[in-house]
Order: structure tokens, then sequence, then C-alpha cells
């Protein structure tokens, strides 16, 4: 049996509060990551703010709707992202967010390993008939990495962003389960 | 200089208005009991709701109005005697980047294909467009909304996301369509040069 939580560059390990909180607080001052990752004005809160809301998540405690990872390098064990899964019970649908916020870590393939995880936990552990993402027009390097995991795009929604006074669209992306196991047949021996 | 006599929640048939606690919930809560409104106004099941829980939920709501300031909701009602005839309402609303979601419904079957839902779409648009300011509309449509799916296009609405499979109803899978229109494909039809 495949170990769900272990890639080939990075592994899933649960959250550890303090230390999660103030890695994403000073991820989050990095606006180009924070532009990248969300849709949202980028904001500031304290490490103390963003370990609360980690601790409610896992106190509101296993929820079947919620998964949230801490994602960490094999090779040193450092952390360098998170990712988080909705669990839509009724379709069996996962969304799926993820941010690599170490920058040295960008375009090296471990954001592709960490997809490439989180599709298998979601077929295999969850259930889950389809795996759903957003991704904006300008991160190509994410949208390239969804495609290497499975992903294929299903649309995009005209000018849905703006930054700086430019409008970009948003991709929409899925892969369904009898895509992910043809994958597996194919590739595996 | 727009004309600010032009009233925003008038249509010819239909008006906007606030909730009606009184009365409002009894005839929501019958509408709930019909399976297929349920269905084509909602993805989450169709499940019947008592009036006293309608009303709990309009309570909610309009809390969120007053909080959040992303929803913006009216009771769609009949001009002839203010009787209640559906819902509509921008939802999600990201006020940085212009965009929303719009959603109505029709409660009775014999209120259907009477042209309120064009009347009130046509309403809704303008109070998104031209009140809000916003600079595009969404609308999540199962693809066996066939009606939900024709008033969309009538309006300008461009198919463009098809989420596949992402719905479950009737023991077979259904795809989410998203559709899409921006500002100024409003405005030509509004102001056709």
């Amino acid at each position: 049996m495949k170990d769900l939580f272990r890639g080939e560059l990075v592994r899933l390990t649960a959250e550890e509060p303090e230390l999660s909180a103030k890695e994403q607080a000073r991820w989050a001052r990095d606006t180009e990551f924070h532009r990248l990752a969300d849709s949202d004005p980028a904001q500031l809160y304290s490490d103390k703010k963003i370990k609360e809301w980690i601790e409610k998540t896992i106190e509101a405690g296993f929820k079947p709707e919620r998964y949230s990872f801490s994602i960490r390098a094999l090779h040193d064990d450092k952390l360098i992202g998170f990712m988080g899964l909705w669990l839509n019970l009724i379709y069996s649908e996962v969304w799926v967010g993820i941010g690599i916020g170490e920058r040295d870590y960008w375009g090296k393939g471990y954001g592709t390993d960490a997809m490439k995880l989180c599709v298998r936990y979601s077929f295999m552990e969850l259930g889950a008939q389809r795996v759903s993402l957003g991704v904006h027009e300008y991160n190509p390097r994410a949208f390239r990495a969804y495609e290497k995991a499975g992903f294929r795009l299903e649309g995009r929604t005209r000018k849905d962003i703006m930054r700086e006074g430019w409008r970009t669209d948003s991709l929409w992306m899925g892969i369904l389960r009898e895509e992910w196991m043809h994958m597996q047949n194919g590739e595996q021996p | 200089m727009f004309d600010i006599a032009a009233q925003l929640f008038e249509g010819q048939d239909v008006r906007f208005g606030p909730i009606d606690y009184d009365k409002d919930p009894q005839v929501e809560a019958k509408w709930t009991h019909n399976a297929e409104f349920m269905r084509l106004y909602d993805v989450n099941p169709a499940r019947p709701f008592s009036a006293g829980i309608v009303k709990k939920q309009y309570e909610k709501l309009e809390k969120r109005m007053e909080e959040d300031k992303d929803l913006y909701h009216f009771m769609i009602r009949a001009k002839a005697d203010d009787r209640l005839i559906g819902k509509a309402e921008v939802q999600r609303i990201e006020w940085t980047n212009g965009n929303g979601q719009i959603r109505i419904g029709i409660g009775a079957a014999e209120d259907r294909c009477k042209g309120y839902g064009t009347q009130a779409l046509r309403m809704l648009l303008r109070f998104a467009f031209a009140e809000l300011n916003l600079f595009r509309m969404s609308a999540n449509v199962p693809e066996y909304n066939v009606g939900a799916i024709a008033l969309s296009k009538k309006f300008g609405f461009v198919e463009e996301v098809r989420r596949r499979q992402a719905l479950e109803r009737d023991g077979r899978r259904w795809d989410l369509l998203v559709f899409g229109l921006l500002k100024d494909e409003w405005q030509s039809q509004v102001n056709p040069e």
C-alpha cells in the first residue's frame, strides 16, 4: 500500500499551530506570494491571530469536511507550505487550496508533488468523485503544476480579478476519479 | 446625468421589496415542499422547511446583509397585489475585484413562464451594474436547469466554465455551468448604439 502522506519530494504533516503561524505570518508579507495564491487584497495578520485560526480549525476538530496539512520538503524536512481540502459530502467533490510560501522552493516540483498527494488522498481516502481548484491566469507556474498532477482546464471566468487596474481571468480546473484511475493504470508497472 | 426618477425596484409586473416577516414564511415554506423548485433553486439537497425555520433563515440572512456587506437580497412581489412570487439576490460580492453571483427563483409553478423571471433579472442586473457598480456577474447553473440556461443566454450571459460531473441527482452525475456577463456586455444591451 502506498504511503498517502509521502511523495517523492514532499510529505504532508499535521499543522503545528505555533510554527505554522510564525511561517504563514512571514509568507504573508511577500505580496507576490499572496497575489499568486489568493484573490483577496493582501492583509497582514499577527502570528498570534493566525495561530488562533489554526487552533480553531484543529479543535473544530476533525470535521469530516475539512482537511488541512503542512507541506514539508523530504530532503531537509523544512516547512515550505500548506494545503487545505474541503470535501463536499453531498457530491463527493474536493476543493483544494495550496500555497508554497518558501520562495526558494518555487519552480522545483514541490507543489506538483504535493498536488499529486492531494489527488491521491482525495480519491483513495476521501472517496471523492472529482477534485476542483481555481487558479489565476497570471500564475502559469501553478497552472502547469496542476496539469502535471492531472487536472484539466474546465473554463475561465473572464476578467474576474483586478490587480493594479489590470483585469485577468480566473481559470477553473478539475480532475475526475476515472481520469485519475486511468493515469495510475498507465503509469504503474 | 442619470435619471434620478427611474425606480430601481419597480418592474412592469413585479417589484422588489423587503422581507415581510408576517406573511412570507408561510409562502416560502410551501415552496420548499415542492422538490422541483428546490432542485432548480439550489444545489443543496431539497428538503422541506417549516414556516418557523424559514423565519429564522430570514433573520440570519438580514444579519449577514448587515454584517458582511457582500450580499443584497430582494423579495420579488407581484405589483398588482404585492403577493410574494420569488427571490432575487446578488451574493458573494468581492468588492476589490468587482464581481458577484446572481440568483433568481420563482417559487410557484403557476408563476413560471410568465416573464416574471425576465423582469426580475433585468432589474437585478441593473442594480448590480448601475447601483453596486460591479464589473462582472456570474451565475452557477446545473446543466439540467434549462429554464435558467435560456434566461441567462437571453441576457447575453456566456457559458464560461463547465465543471464536469460536479453534481449528483437521480442517480447520475451532472455538470455545473458557470455563466458570466460583463458590464460592457450588459450596457450594449441596455443602450444599443
